[in-house]
């Protein structure tokens, strides 16, 4: 819960502007993205996710650095994924 | 596992690490507090402080938010978790975390119907999806998850979702640190500031630190290269005299914040007058609770809680690990009694409690210290 994980948008849901689609290392799911409604999100951008939400948006370099960050540190990245796997976010 | 060199810039961290050597006047020592548990878990799985001089010490500070739970919060959710028609909820890394009584697994055995989430959102869907029962979300969690556990909290309360709750428990960083400034166990020269926690409270809520306890602050990423640049800053601040608030971070960070998290949290929480920590006891306005006009989605509220104050294990000593004041392996049951299978303190519960990163990764720091303290 205390990682950051990178996605990237795939897309803002039509109906849930609130909700985006991302790809977080080929797992897509549904994310909130109410936190950045001062930013413009969409496809393409990446962004930083705890539990769920959006925290913050950073650019495609510092994504690609910090999955490389996240897979070194085994388990605990691990544990995130398989969690965000089992999420439902709707 | 990897080891020390195997990290992708190795190199670049042998420069820096020449650079923080030629700033350590001789004959100092230093010691660096990092705050969150994020940052201890890269210095013990990349054997950062193999990169250091020995003058230069890294404390572990209070930021793993599983670790500072007391034992009476665990066996509050039990409570709730017991309440007929009731399913509770809670991040993975909860499960494991000892209570007076044993822990969510020990109580499901029992019948509990305690279920790990990887979000809020998740626990909301569980409401929505069981009309019949009434779902507990425990928060946990510093600014970091504060924010997701309030637009939860509006998210409910917008489409009137009656059978959902939280049980409240997050923490707020600056009151432990500042719990930290003025114990008079610990003498600091500087903090490495937590990431994530920034980019939702921004850099502002350090100067204090900065103005009034004349202590450098360096707000820092999470990557090896990151931490040592952070120490690198801490030490170029020292050596001019100065002390500040610097962001390392500032590709994610922002010196603001995100205000519109901290509008969410203003919004559906408030600070308690007091909360305890574990090992760090009770600390003034360190935590906040569900807002009055957000009752209906209280667990606090709508359960009767025991609130029975439990005491630690008497050999548990996460409360100076917590502090900065022990290092994990001086805890006598480190490794034997206490390991991550078996917790007996939360420090060992998460990954990023000190004592499990150590226990996972620490051999580098350890034969360092030894080696140092044989001479
Ligand atoms: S070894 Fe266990 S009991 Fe000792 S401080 Fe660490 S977590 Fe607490």
């Amino acid at each position: 819960m205390c990682l950051g994980i990178p996605g990237e948008v795939i897309e803002v849901l039509a109906d849930r502007p609130d909700l985006a689609k991302v790809d977080v290392s080929g797992v897509k799911r549904a994310i909130n993205i109410g936190l950045l409604s001062n930013d413009k999100v969409g496809p393409g951008d990446w962004v930083l996710i705890h539990v769920g939400f959006a925290l913050s948006k950073i650019d495609e370099d510092e994504a690609k650095a910090a999955l490389e960050f996240l897979e070194s540190i085994g388990k605990a990245y691990e544990d995130e994924m398989a969690a965000l796997r089992e999420s439902m976010i709707e | 596992m990897r080891f020390v060199d195997e990290f992708r810039d190795a190199d670049k961290a042998r420069a820096l690490s020449a650079k923080i050597a030629s700033l350590c006047e001789p004959g100092r020592h230093y010691k660096f507090m990092e705050v969150c548990g994020g940052h201890t878990h890269t210095i013990y799985k990349h054997g950062l402080e193999d990169y250091l001089p020995e003058t230069i010490e890294l404390v572990h500070g209070p930021g793993c938010p599983v670790c500072v739970i007391p034992m009476g919060r665990v066996d509050d959710a039990i409570h709730i978790a017991s309440q007929p028609g009731v399913l509770m909820t809670s991040f993975g890394d909860m499960m494991r975390v000892p209570g007076g009584n044993g822990n969510f697994f020990d109580s499901n055995a029992e019948g509990t119907n305690i279920r790990m989430v990887y979000s809020p959102l998740d626990a909301l869907k569980l409401a929505r999806a069981n009309p019949d029962q009434h779902v507990v979300f425990m928060a946990i969690g510093f600014e970091t998850t504060a924010p997701s556990t309030a637009m939860t909290v509006l998210r409910a309360a917008a489409e009137d979702v009656r059978n959902f709750s939280v049980f409240c428990n997050h923490v707020t960083i600056i009151p432990a640190i500042k719990a930290i400034l003025d114990s008079p166990d610990l003498r600091l020269d500087g903090f490495i500031g937590p990431g994530h926690v920034s980019t939702i409270i921004g850099c502002r809520p350090y100067e204090f630190i900065a103005r009034d306890y004349r202590k450098p602050v360096v707000v820092a990423g999470f990557e090896p290269l990151d931490i040592l640049q952070s120490i690198y800053m801490l030490l170029r601040q020292l050596d001019a005299g100065r002390a500040e608030v610097e962001n390392q971070y500032s590709r994610v960070v922002p010196w603001n914040g995100n205000t519109v998290a901290l509008r969410a949290i203003n919004e559906t929480m408030q600070l308690r007058p007091y909360f305890e920590w574990r090992g760090l006891g009770f600390i003034s306005h360190s935590a906040l609770r569900v807002r009055q006009s957000y009752a209906a989605f209280d667990a606090e509220r709508l359960f009767d809680l025991p609130g029975v104050r439990v005491a630690d294990p008497k050999a548990c000593q996460c409360g100076e690990v917590l502090k900065g004041v022990l290092k994990p392996w001086e805890c006598k049951v480190f490794g034997t009694a206490c390991t991550p299978e078996t917790p007996i303190g939360t420090c060992m519960v998460s990954p990023e409690g000190a004592c499990a990163a150590y226990y996972n990764f620490g051999r580098f720091s350890r034969r360092r210290v030894t080696e140092v303290s044989i001479g």
